[in-house]
């Protein structure tokens, strides 16, 4: 469980560094000054790193981390191989240093989300797969008979995650720091987007998923509100998710067909989605009035609440009529943090403050007051965040296509540009409110723990409970 | 019956879930279907510029209004075809046709900095498209764009058409100072592109592997091995702001687009 630890308190780094990135870009764009005229600190360059980091260092660890713990917990059993536990903890932070030298240097794929370099490619690859055989191998070695819902989310994100890594970053070298992709326009598009949009459905949306399905009893001291449900939203999602990606392409040069039968499952995701996020809600019944006093379940509730209303978005976005409006403007960037703000981030915090407190076996956090700060920071800077993406986004998508009365376009590009100014900033203040909560989230954890130490010394119990 | 063998779902599930193996080959499986159906077919069905190497690009057949046929030579360079036989003798309107060597230097420089991240090359059959940028964008345009460039956000404009549009003196300035060219604009000052000399080696090593793509490559007969090696002497002394503009200059005209054909079906 040690590396569990590490792998939580590291979650909590990468959550402040990542979003402080996100803030610094989202400011860029609204004062470009802020490019300093230094190429490793332009936008173009910044901005994978703030997806890698958010992404991968936050969520990749927040994952890991959650999943060697659930699949410990569920299975009544310790990891296979604590030895590859602490590879995959130590190779995922190499991985993570040399993004952040690399990133900023301009090496990078050009592909969004899969920007690192072809040998770091490969290191992501072998420890992914480190994780994937200790934690499957922990499921097979669990003292229980059944495997839990949890893990299967797990399982099925190693498994998707392995095949979207593979198949989407085969390229040919040309140095030891540029590659180009095997595939070419139509079809690299397609593999991107499927490589893209499952980063977010398996990823950022089934491992957490797994997560919630175990926080969320754990936290509010209830069984899961319907194992039928689960099972049903497990399957659905394994199926459908992976068709999804298409309709990140409606009306490009993609075949029709494609982007329709994209849009179609898109659609029809949104019973599975609802249902699981109504099977997490529901969870709390007969057990809401904890709300007013946990603060911990107060961040997985309305984690849920975001995950139904972007499963209810983004279904909405992928139909065509919709998408002609949305591509290519800000709403996407706002559809994507609130599920990366309102859910998979909120998620996050609530499990790793759970996690603290029994890895180190305390009560209470440092400070619960702080919790409760943090809660609001981060509601607060989503909302204030996707609100303003919300209507830079439409406003952008509607500047574009109007017409004045003699059939001539009503504003040049740069007129959109311009408009976007007070939007760019809010959306900049969103993101600092967010990350100030982070901030708290870190203090409060490094408190919690140093305070845990404390006591653990002054009692002389060994430390590895 | 013990609680504990009770079947809370279908025999199957139930034993899915007492399984490990069983869990992780059925996942894998479902897992799997999505992504072949909707990939798969990209690399054999038509209209997907997918060269199946005798020239019918997997018999893609674009039609005029009145039902006629438009040979695919039109819209994909054929040196073999066409009265232009070299790379440099290419003239737009010749159909698509591989990057020049500056140009693909260019484009890694486009790639390097995240043009992408701000920038789209995919205009949308839409009127206010056409009006803005052009012609909508065909899959046979992106054929040779290994590591495709569609992007997915417009902070800036569109960049699939802009060659041509704007002056080698105006992009120039631009890049280096967007500001003074355009009061409004976001995007960050380039003038350090001006200082960096062209990466020779790296470029004529992507014109090699260009050739060897498993899927699209460049014909040897348009980047011979004589083309290659000669590939030095036009990128000696350039800058990678020279290389940009000479990428953003020839994009998008390659193609002589005709009014009442449907290229995208």
């Amino acid at each position: 469980m040690e590396v569990v630890r590490w792998f939580t308190i590291a979650a909590a780094i990468y959550a402040v560094v990542g979003t402080l990135i996100g803030v610094w870009i989202a400011a860029e764009l609204a004062w470009p000054f802020l490019n300093f005229d230094i190429s490793e600190l332009t936008f173009g360059r910044l901005r994978p790193l703030h997806t890698n980091a958010v992404i991968f260092a936050f969520g990749g660890c927040v994952l890991m981390g959650t999943g060697f713990y659930m699949v410990q917990r569920t299975g009544a059993t310790r990891l296979w191989s604590n030895g590859l536990a602490w590879f995959t903890f130590w190779g995922w932070n190499l991985i993570i240093v040399l993004a952040v030298i690399t990133l900023p240097l301009g090496m990078t794929q050009g592909k969004e989300y899969a920007e690192l370099a072809w040998p770091i490619d490969i290191l992501i690859a072998i420890v992914w797969l480190s994780f994937g055989l200790n934690h499957i191998m922990t499921v097979a070695i669990r003292k229980t008979s059944h495997i839990y819902v949890s893990n299967w989310f797990t399982m099925g994100m190693i498994v998707m995650i392995t095949y979207l890594h593979v198949v989407n970053s085969l390229a040919i070298p040309v140095s030891l720091t540029t590659s180009y992709s095997i595939y070419a326009g139509v079809q690299d598009a397609m593999i991107q987007w499927w490589w893209g949009h499952n980063a977010v459905g398996f990823f950022l949306t089934g491992g957490f998923l797994g997560i919630m399905y175990y926080f969320v009893p754990k936290q509010a001291n209830r069984p899961v509100f319907s194992y039928r449900l689960s099972v049903l939203h497990f399957w659905a999602l394994t199926f459908g998710y992976v068709w999804l990606g298409a309709h990140h392409l409606q009306y490009t040069a993609l075949p029709d067909w494609t982007g329709s039968l994209g849009a179609a499952v898109s659609l029809a995701m949104i019973i599975p989605s609802w249902g699981g996020a109504m099977n997490g809600m529901m969870t709390l019944s007969g057990a809401w009035d904890k709300l007013r006093t946990d603060y911990i379940l107060r961040f997985l509730v309305v984690s849920l609440a975001f995950y139904a209303m972007s499963t209810f978005e983004g279904p909405v976005m992928s139909i065509k009529t919709v998408n002609a409006l949305s591509h290519y403007t800000d709403w996407t960037i706002g559809h994507v943090h609130s599920g990366a703000l309102g859910w998979v981030a909120m998620v996050s915090f609530g499990a790793m403050y759970h996690m603290i407190k029994k890895l180190y076996g305390v009560e209470k956090m440092y400070s619960e007051e702080l919790v409760n700060v943090h809660f609001w920071l981060a509601t607060i800077g989503t909302v204030v965040y996707i609100v303003a993406m919300w209507v830079s986004g439409i406003m952008q998508g509607l500047m574009w296509r109007d017409y004045d009365e003699y059939g001539t376009l009503s504003y040049t590009f740069v007129e959109s540009v311009s408009a976007m100014h007070p939007y760019y900033a809010m959306r900049a203040i969103g993101g600092l409110i967010f990350n100030l909560g982070a901030w708290i989230a870190l203090y409060n954890i490094i408190m919690t723990v140093r305070q845990a130490s404390a006591v653990r010394n002054a009692n002389a119990v060994p430390a590895n409970a | 019956m013990s609680d504990h063998d009770k079947i809370y779902s279908t025999r199957f599930q139930d034993k899915v879930e007492r399984s490990t193996v069983l869990m992780f080959i059925v996942t894998a499986i479902v897992l799997a279907v999505g992504g072949i159906v909707e990939i798969v077919p990209l690399f054999y069905l038509p209209n997907t510029a997918m060269n199946s190497k005798d020239g019918t690009f997997n018999r893609t057949v674009h039609k005029d209004g009145k039902g006629n046929v438009v040979s695919m030579d039109k819209i994909v360079w054929n040196p073999a075809t066409s009265a232009h036989k070299t790379l440099e003798d290419w003239q737009p309107g010749d159909g698509v046709r591989p990057y020049k060597p500056l140009e693909l230097a260019g484009r890694a420089i486009y790639i390097r900095e995240g043009c992408y991240l701000c920038h789209s090359q995919m205009i949308r059959p839409f009127r206010d498209e056409k009006d803005r940028y052009g012609h909508y964008s065909i899959a046979e345009e992106s054929m040779y764009d290994h590591t495709y460039q569609w992007g997915s956000k417009r902070t800036g404009p569109d960049l699939a058409r802009v060659g041509g549009k704007y002056s080698d003196e105006w992009h120039r300035r631009h890049l280096k100072y967007p500001r003074e060219v355009v009061p409004e604009s976001v995007m960050p000052n380039y003038y350090w592109l001006e200082k960096m000399p062209v990466n020779v080696a790296e470029t004529v090593q992507t014109l090699k592997v260009m050739t060897m793509m498993p899927f699209n490559p460049v014909s040897k007969t348009i980047y011979t091995d004589a083309y290659i090696n000669d590939a030095k002497t036009q990128l000696e002394g350039k800058t990678d702001l020279d290389a940009l503009i000479a990428y953003l200059q020839g994009m998008g005209n390659h193609i002589k687009f005709e009014e009442g054909v449907n290229y995208r079906d």
